[in-house]
């Protein structure tokens, strides 16, 4: 076990010459963007860890102003500790996705203070993520050892109300997603392995408080930095020790930050919309023992019968079990299609079938090519995608061509296959939807569609063949973790590319100035769930109230479809209701958002700017009193109201 | 190993810690002398040389370093007693 090491990262060979290059480099800022992010996607310990952030930060602004800059989110850490020296880790792991975390940490110890003070630090420094920390002394009293379990309960209840108050400020007052520590428990026993069974008894406190915990957060919906599950894995003594804690109030040791800053940046980068979505693997020796193409069907190691068979399996249906909660499967092989096809339909031990891969790429050419078809087919970015391969050269080769791709380094033996992957946490979620566990089945529909398509031979034909139904209104707050989710993660149909947190599109819900709409989409091949959000703004401040279109997005997967003609006729029907006489549109460009750019003018808007004279950012309006709905006929409209 | 190789493998880690190669570390060198050499570096320098020399300091031993030289005889003296 050996997450310490970021072991899942290859190593840095040349790590100081090219801190030295990267230093004294002339390079334009994206080339050094392009090897910061390289160098943060490197087996670092965490001097070299702080050495690469200190390179970050003394160029972040040159950086932030250029073409390659990263996302930003904005991280408070409030702490019962000391939590200064997981900085550098956190802003590292945050570059190796693409992410520029600015931290702010609260005095010592004065959370609570800052938290409930609106004229504070914090409260001006307006983070998008806030962290809780709270030491096992700090967070859980000292109680007589004779109480009985519901007294225990008692204390632990009013703990947890005090902590939920602190959510609830950092969700209200700062609009921030909370994310909370769990407690470490180094209480020490004294009871010996009796100790659970003693209410009181610190150490069965510790464990109930974190329980109780979850359960609040789950409630709350805040994020838990399971310091404590952490811990489990790798050693409590390993994570720090009393030596730090007495002498410098660490938690953490900083041997550890590495570790710890990855756990956070992937939470951070969850937020954003960064965690991958599809899993691309390879065949021979990843998903079974052998080369099937030599071996044959019956040569080919998987399943019972041997240690090596049990491991190949058991990596499959921990593949299989990712596909359920919504990550793709893809399969990039150079091998004979048909000799792939017939071993997945015809060897009894194979828990993945054809059905579970939403792409399958088995020929003879390059596998990055592959990667990126498997990455078009799927409207996907190639940061989305995670390529497991046993084959060094492979995974060099893709690093070298595709740096967007995460590749980790494949164990030896593939009984550690599936460890390996879940420790390097690509998939990391802040979620989990309905959408999420349909996800592949809507990927073969789409196959099916795309058929049909084929086949019609008017667009008219195939959109009525489809027996559409788009369910459309207001946000409601069941669907909140979904639109959410949508709003963070699409890139390509997003006019404004406004980023929004649950905490955020929540309070949306309740202003009666903002318009939200939210369709979901239906057709004869299944429900494709919640596929486009818009939102608006009633602006009272010109003569005449206009609603201002804030964000409008849409899925890829359902391009073509005149879904955005439906959501015009809501946005018009509660601009209206609002008392707006007209709809104003704008367009901000980004490197993936492109197919949208003439969005307004072709669902009839005017153009208020040139997109010559603002860089391409574009506004247009459209007046209401001569708008009329759209009633196209492919579509039936089910209206779900407030 | 021997005085002068823990020197140098202090040296090293000195050099990390603060990203300067021009450091070059003698029995005197004190936190006073290199500006940088804050309780966050302080903390850094132990762990890091708990890695690297395979060793584990105590609180009662750390409190009571001086300079550099201080911080060599304990290494010496962790070494020496495996």
């Amino acid at each position: 076990m050996g997450l310490p090491e970021l072991y899942w990262l290859p190593h840095a060979e040349d790590f100081d010459a090219r801190i030295r290059d990267l230093k004294q480099s002339k390079a334009s800022s994206s080339d050094l963007v392009a090897g910061l992010v390289n160098l943060a996607n490197r087996r670092l310990d965490f001097l070299q860890t702080t050495r690469l952030d200190r390179i970050f930060q003394k160029r972040l602004a040159e950086i932030e102003q250029s073409d390659a800059a990263p996302a930003r989110i904005k991280l408070a850490l409030l702490a019962s500790g000391t939590v200064d020296h997981l900085l550098p880790a956190i802003r590292v792991a945050g570059l190796r996705r693409r992410l520029s975390v600015e931290c702010y940490v609260a005095p010592y110890g004065q959370y609570a203070q800052e938290l409930l003070n609106p004229a504070s630090e914090l409260h001006g420094f307006a983070p998008d993520a806030v962290l809780m920390s709270v030491d096992v002394a700090a967070a859980v009293p000292q109680l007589p050892l004779e109480l009985d379990r519901g007294q225990v309960e008692a204390e632990i209840a009013t703990r947890i109300a005090e902590l939920r108050e602190l959510w609830r400020l950092a969700r209200e007052d700062l609009r921030a997603i909370v994310i909370q520590q769990t407690v470490l428990n180094r209480a020490l026993p004294i009871f010996g392995q009796f100790e659970s069974r003693v209410p009181a008894a610190s150490g069965a406190l510790v464990r109930r408080f974190n329980l109780a915990l979850t359960e609040a957060a789950a409630a709350d919906n805040a994020l838990l930095l399971d310091l404590d599950w952490c811990a489990g894995q790798i050693g409590i003594n390993r994570l720090g020790d009393e030596m730090l804690w007495h002498h410098a109030k660490q938690e953490v040791s900083p041997a550890m930050a590495p570790l710890v800053g990855d756990l956070l940046g992937r939470q951070l980068a969850a937020i954003r919309g960064l965690s991958q979505k599809c899993l691309v693997l390879d065949l021979d020796n990843t998903l079974w023992g052998g080369v099937l193409g030599d071996d044959g069907l019956e040569g080919i190691v998987l399943g019972q019968g041997s240690a090596l068979g049990e491991a190949y399996l058991a990596f499959q249906r921990y593949a299989k079990r990712l596909s359920e909660r919504g990550i793709v499967l893809a399969v990039s092989s150079k091998n004979d299609a048909r000799t792939v096809e017939e071993a997945f339909q015809r060897h009894p031990e194979m828990a993945l079938g054809l059905s579970d891969f939403a792409a399958m790429e088995v020929n003879w050419e390059d596998k990055p090519s592959a990667l990126q078809r498997i990455a078009e087919s799927l409207n996907l970015g190639l940061n989305a995608l995670v390529f497991f391969d046993d084959n060094p050269a492979e995974r060099t080769l893709m690093r070298e061509t595709l740096p967007d791709v995460a590749v980790p380094e494949v164990p030896d033996s593939p009984e550690h296959y599936a460890r390996c992957l879940a420790d390097a946490g690509y998939f990391e979620a802040v979620s989990f939807t309905a959408d999420d566990q349909r996800r592949t089945q809507q990927y073969v529909a789409n196959r099916e569609r795309k058929k049909l398509e084929a086949k019609a031979t008017d667009m008219k034909g195939f959109l009525s063949g489809l027996d559409m139904e788009a369910r459309i209104g207001p946000f409601s707050q069941l669907d909140l973790a979904r639109i959410t989710q949508l709003i963070n993660k699409t890139n390509q149909f997003n006019l404004t590319t406004r980023r929004y947190n649950e905490t955020e599109t929540e309070a949306m819900t309740t202003d009666p100035s903002v318009a939200t709409v939210c369709t979901r989409l239906k057709d004869r091949f299944g429900d494709n769930g919640i596929i486009s959000v818009a939102i608006a703004r009633l602006d009272e401040s010109a003569d005449e109230p206009v609603m201002e279109i804030d964000s409008w997005l849409m899925s890829c997967r359902v391009l073509g479809r005149k879904v955005e003609n439906v959501v015009l006729d809501e946005l018009v029907r509660q601009a209206r209701d609002r008392g707006a006489v007209a709809l104003r549109g704008e367009y901000i460009p980004t490197a993936r958002n492109e197919l949208v750019r003439q969005h307004y003018a072709e669902l009839g808007f005017a153009p208020l700017t040139t997109p010559e004279q603002s860089n391409g950012h574009s506004r247009w309006v459209m007046q209401l009193d001569d708008y009329r709905p759209q009633n196209l006929e492919f579509f039936k409209v089910v209206r779900a109201d407030d | 190993m021997t005085e002068s190789e823990t020197y140098d493998a202090l040296n090293g880690i000195f050099r990390e810690v603060f990203d300067d190669e021009g450091i070059s570390l003698t029995p005197e060198t004190a936190a006073s002398d290199i500006p940088e050499w804050d309780s966050f570096n302080h903390i850094n320098i132990l762990i890091a040389s708990e890695i690297k020399f395979g060793v584990k300091f105590n609180a009662s031993e750390v409190e009571g370093l001086k300079n550099v030289g201080d911080f060599v005889r304990l290494i010496q003296s962790k070494l020496a007693a495996g």
